[in-house]
């Protein structure tokens, strides 16, 4: 350690892990309302023996959560130039990680994911976030993107599509969608606006093709360019492959759709998004989850039903209630004041996160930033949404609420790596 | 890179987009749309309505005649039934294979994973021959319950009977508290006296979790009410007089309604041809009571209320006690026995007082005395007088609780008709009818007409000299004795003595030599009855016999109505029969000797019929 322990703990952002705290420490109340069962109520102070404790998984929220304090200590005591320097040794041993484990794992929850090693279970997805955030930031650091080096751009996309391909073929598709959040990190270096409002039409497009009848809508997209052509001849004149092509694009898409939706799309996944389009498609199937939370959250009323008296959750209505739907014990128990104060603490992190990032010297830290804000929200916005019904049922966890070690440890590794390099930036030299 | 850094802005301005999305649709699913709330309660609250105990029906003596006995239901979840083997389960319930896969057809369409009734009513060895094999057939479970069960072959019509709620008693707002598949009185006492019957249902409110496994009451069960059982009812029947008069009447038609004066209870109810109570109970009830409501004889009607006949000559009395109380005539008025006015049907002495007109049961003499009554001279005009007098005449008739329903505790009562001068102005005109046109009424023919339980209660009325108590079946609910409007006496507005005064003439029609009534004559025993015959002439048939009567005149206990359909002569058959119950009430038993009268008073009502 460079400085004295003093100094060093001056330079830590402590707001943000305040609010890291504040989170933790409300996901712990939640996961345990979630896991507590009136029929056999459990008094956490009664001398119950550690096996005993280990079936609860409140219980074993708190190993996670104290285990995760002591990585806390490591990671803000380990060489900051550490990240920067192994960001591709580490990035490299989680790919071959992530090809064995299908291999040696076994299969829980119809994947195989989770290595275990003695009594904890890991799976590598989660790490892989954080490993491939730095290595990006590695990379991105190491090259100048004014000159907008296409190779240079093509390996930074195929060092952030390979894990989740990977992770894929795990049958891990949740974890794969959170590396679309790069996108967002990459905007912010200087990637082209362009990719994301394509991709934003794009989904825009896939979704009008879900809803809408598909001769209108190639119907009304032609007549729009085609007006476009009518009042700017010029853009007729020097664009008109272009719009052709794009046009072509458009038709290839919408019709695609389906293609996509029948033969690419898992049914589980079809049916996912089907609910989506029409909660009612499906009450009792895959729309039994979406229909329960949303009854869960919806019934909470505006202050809530009071810690413990939920009855949705209790009940097991709602499904994966201390993990991927623990945003229903919240919404049930503590009402729409507990929503809001959730979404607010996360809005205030990431805003946080943005302007820890914004003051980094260096790119790897900035982009680094990005990376974390950008890994947050992807699942801050899939989870809460598809717990009210915006997003298609997607199983990733909400982060440091969601019951679950591996969850935990990669959420807080993912944020106090960026809190080392910030409190170090003062001896952080523009090393490129 | 300077120009990257307003890149921040959007990537906030994306975070704050999709945070104010949320917060919008969390406002509006938590605190606008109260749906949810409304979702989750049905998700989680079970609604467990506890059925009390119904009341138990006792007799005037204490004897228990309805109870309750457990039936049990086979109930099935089709989504739980695995490879049924059908020959043998329905070998197992002895059932028709056909009726089995029909029963199981319409519990798939109810519900595949509720318990439907597949079999209804099995008593309890009934279900302890399925019991034991039933573990072989998954899916199939027993539900047990109370029913209604009978310790007497007879009343059923006035106990009624219990049966499950049809949809359109559940669409009456008296039944709201109803659940389709609940048990109610459907007639008679049990329908009448349902609220007191049925006691007040108890309600829990139970959580359930996903797979309706229970887990706990709702709020400690704040809102839970016990329930309570329903309180019993006291009949004033006498169960053994009720057994004794439904003998008699076997093979006929017709009623007999017996009263006790002093308080306007009603000791029998016989309607005849009569069935037995259990018939509307149990496995198979529903055929048995499609077999009842299309058998010729018309089992089910309730003919002490329903049957409206003319009173014949007992309504003579009301005549003579309503002209003496106007004043127009006294006891001792005597009018000729002229043959030319109506048709005399006895060859007697000279009608010179109200007891000899009585004992002969004299047509003219009534006449006379109702056109004294009538035609008081108000009018000039003797249509209108007629008008004017017969309405006059109707109020004072109908105080004696005719003309209208007397209020007893069952519901299927009858009217009767008192005909009012507005009946005749319509049916024949305005001032086109006098008082030639209204006699019939006067010897209880023509309109009018009355039912059993009426004609009692005038007995009863005239036993009491001057006042009843509204006839009831019910002397007590559970301990606090009888509805408060059965403890109200109505008076006729007849003074006593002219009840007095006509009294004699009664006792005279059973005890003096030549009495159209002599055959109900208890004086043997020193019991004075007094009553009077009627014949009902009936258009279609045989004329009906009708006898009624209270004894002992002095003091009297039992007023007692007897209708005979199509038995003719009153003093042949109904005066008999009235004997018999009257001695069975007062003694207990039929003294031996006169066993022979129960002999006579067997087979159908034609043997009584004098042919000329």
């Amino acid at each position: 350690m460079p400085t004295s322990p003093a100094r060093y703990s001056r330079s830590i952002d402590w707001p943000t892990v305040l609010i890291y705290l504040l989170m933790v420490a409300l996901g712990w109340v939640n996961v345990y309302a979630a896991s507590y069962s009136p029929d056999a109520p459990v008094n956490p102070l009664s001398s119950m023996g550690f096996q005993e404790l280990m079936a609860f998984n409140w219980f074993k929220q708190i190993l996670w959560i104290g285990t995760a304090i002591v990585l806390i200590v490591i990671l803000l005591v380990v060489d900051y130039k550490a990240y920067d320097t192994f960001a591709f040794v580490l990035y490299g041993v989680m790919i071959v990680l992530l090809i064995v484990t299908p291999f040696i794992a076994r299969p829980i929850a119809g994947s195989r994911s989770w290595l275990e090693i003695g009594p904890v279970r890991l799976q590598p997805a989660e790490f892989a976030k954080f490993i491939t955030a730095l290595a990006a930031s590695r990379y991105m650091a190491g090259i100048n993107l004014r000159q907008q080096n296409f190779r240079d751009q093509l390996v930074l996309a195929g060092l952030t599509l390979l894990p989740p391909l990977l992770i894929i073929a795990a049958n891990e598709t949740g974890q794969a969608l959170v590396f679309g959040a790069f996108l967002l990190a990459y905007f912010r270096e200087g990637m082209s606006p362009l990719i994301l409002l394509i991709l934003a039409a794009a989904g825009a497009i896939l979704i009008l093709a879900l809803l809408v009848p598909k001769l209108w809508l190639i119907g009304a997209f032609t007549v729009i360019l085609g007006l476009v052509f009518v009042f700017n001849t010029r853009v007729l004149r020097h664009h008109l492959l272009l719009a052709l092509s794009v046009w072509a694009v458009v038709i290839g898409m919408v019709f695609g759709v389906d293609f996509f939706f029948n033969n690419v799309l898992q049914p589980h996944q079809r049916k996912r998004i089907e609910v989506l389009i029409n909660p009612s498609a499906d009450p009792l199937g895959v729309g039994w989850n979406v229909t329960q939370s949303k009854i869960a959250i919806g019934s909470g009323g505006f202050a809530g039903k009071g810690f413990l008296q939920g009855t949705q959750t209790k009940f097991d209505f709602v499904p994966e209630q201390s993990t991927d739907f623990i945003f229903c014990t919240v919404g049930e128990e503590w009402g729409w004041v507990g929503s809001i104060t959730t979404i607010v603490l996360f809005m205030a992190l990431l805003v946080r996160i943005v302007y820890v990032a914004e003051r980094q010297k260096s790119v790897f830290g900035r982009t680094y930033g990005y990376c974390v804000a950008s890994i947050i929200f992807f699942h801050f916005c899939v989870n809460i949404g598809m717990t009210i019904g915006l997003a298609p049922v997607v199983g990733i966890p909400l982060p440091f609420f969601s019951y679950g070690g591996s969850s935990l440890w990669s959420f807080t590794t993912l944020l106090f790596i960026l809190l080392a390099i910030d409190a170090y930036r003062k001896q952080d030299l523009e090393r490129y | 890179m300077q120009y990257l850094e307003g890149r921040k802005y959007v990537v906030q301005a994306i975070f704050l987009a999709v945070a104010l999305v949320f917060a919008t649709r969390l406002f509006y699913i938590q605190v606008l749309d109260g749906s949810y709330k409304l979702a989750a309660d049905r998700n989680t609250l079970q609604r467990i309505v506890q059925t009390p105990y119904r009341g138990l029906i006792y007799d005037r003596k204490g004897q228990i005649l309805v109870q309750n006995t457990p039936v049990y239901d086979l109930m099935v979840t089709p989504r739980e039934v695995k490879q049924l083997d059908t020959v043998r389960f329905c070998q197992l319930l002895q059932l028709p294979i056909e009726e089995v896969r029909a029963a199981m057809k319409a519990a798939r369409a109810f519900s595949r994973v509720k318990a439907s009734p597949l079999l209804q009513n099995l008593s309890t060895p009934e279900l302890a021959a399925i019991q034991d094999n039933l573990i072989d057939f998954p899916g199939f479970s027993i539900k047990s319950r109370m029913a209604r069960s009978y310790n007497t072959h007879t009343l059923a019509h006035a106990l009624g009977y219990v049966g499950s709620i049809t949809p359109a008693f559940l669409e009456k707002p008296k039944y709201a508290k109803y659940q389709p598949g609940e048990f109610l009185g459907i007639t008679g006492l049990e329908s009448y006296y349902e609220e007191q019957l049925m006691g007040r249902r108890g309600v829990q409110y139970r959580m359930v979790n996903v797979r309706g496994i229970e887990k706990g009451a709702f709020r400690d069960g704040e809102f839970d009410t016990l329930s309570v059982a329903g309180q019993d009812l006291h009949l004033s029947i006498d169960s053994e007089l009720q057994a004794y008069g439904e003998m008699l009447m076997q093979g006929k038609r017709g009623s007999i309604v017996a009263i006790d004066p002093k308080t306007g209870e009603i000791l029998a109810f016989v309607s005849a041809p009569m069935f037995d109570p259990a018939t509307l109970s149990g496995k198979g009830m529903g055929n048995r009571y499609m077999e009842l409501l299309n058998n010729p004889e018309r089992p089910l009607f309730n003919r002490p209320l329903m049957a409206t006949y003319p009173p014949g000559s007992v309504f003579k009395l009301v005549n003579e006690l309503v002209a003496m109380q106007m004043g127009v005539v006294t006891a001792n008025t005597g009018f000729p026995c002229n043959q030319r006015l109506v048709r005399c049907t006895h060859n007697h002495e000279y009608p010179s007082n109200v007891g000899i007109a009585i004992k002969q049961s004299c047509n003219p003499y009534f006449y006379q005395v109702m056109r004294a009554a009538v035609m008081r001279g108000r009018s000039t005009n003797r249509f209108e007088d007629a008008r004017l007098g017969l309405g006059e005449w109707r109020r004072q008739v109908m105080k004696f609780g005719l003309g209208d329903r007397l209020g007893v505790d069952m519901s299927q009562e009858k009217k009767g008709l008192i005909p009012s001068p507005e009946f005749y102005d319509k049916r024949n005109g305005f001032h086109r009818w006098n008082y030639r046109t209204v006699y019939s009424l006067s010897i209880g023919q023509g309109e009018i007409g009355i039912t059993g339980l009426q004609m009692a209660n005038v007995l009863a009325t005239i036993a009491n000299r001057g006042y009843y108590y509204t006839p009831h079946f019910v002397k007590s609910i559970g301990q606090n004795g009888p509805l408060p409007q059965f403890r109200e006496r109505h008076t006729v507005g007849v003074d006593p003595q002219h009840f007095e005064a006509l009294i004699p003439g009664m006792q005279a029609v059973v005890d003096s030599r030549g009495g159209t009534g002599n055959l109900a004559s208890l004086a043997e025993f020193g019991i004075s009855v007094a009553g009077k015959t009627g014949t009902v002439q009936n258009p279609h048939g045989d004329d009906h016999a009708t006898f009624a009567a209270f004894a002992p005149a002095e003091d009297p206990k039992i007023a007692i109505a007897v209708f005979i359909e199509n038995a003719g002569f009153g003093g042949t058959s109904a005066a008999p029969m009235a004997a018999l119950m009257m001695e069975k009430y007062l003694r207990g038993n039929i003294a031996p000797w006169r066993k022979r009268w129960e002999f006579w008073l067997q087979g159908p009502a034609s043997k009584f019929v004098r042919r000329h």
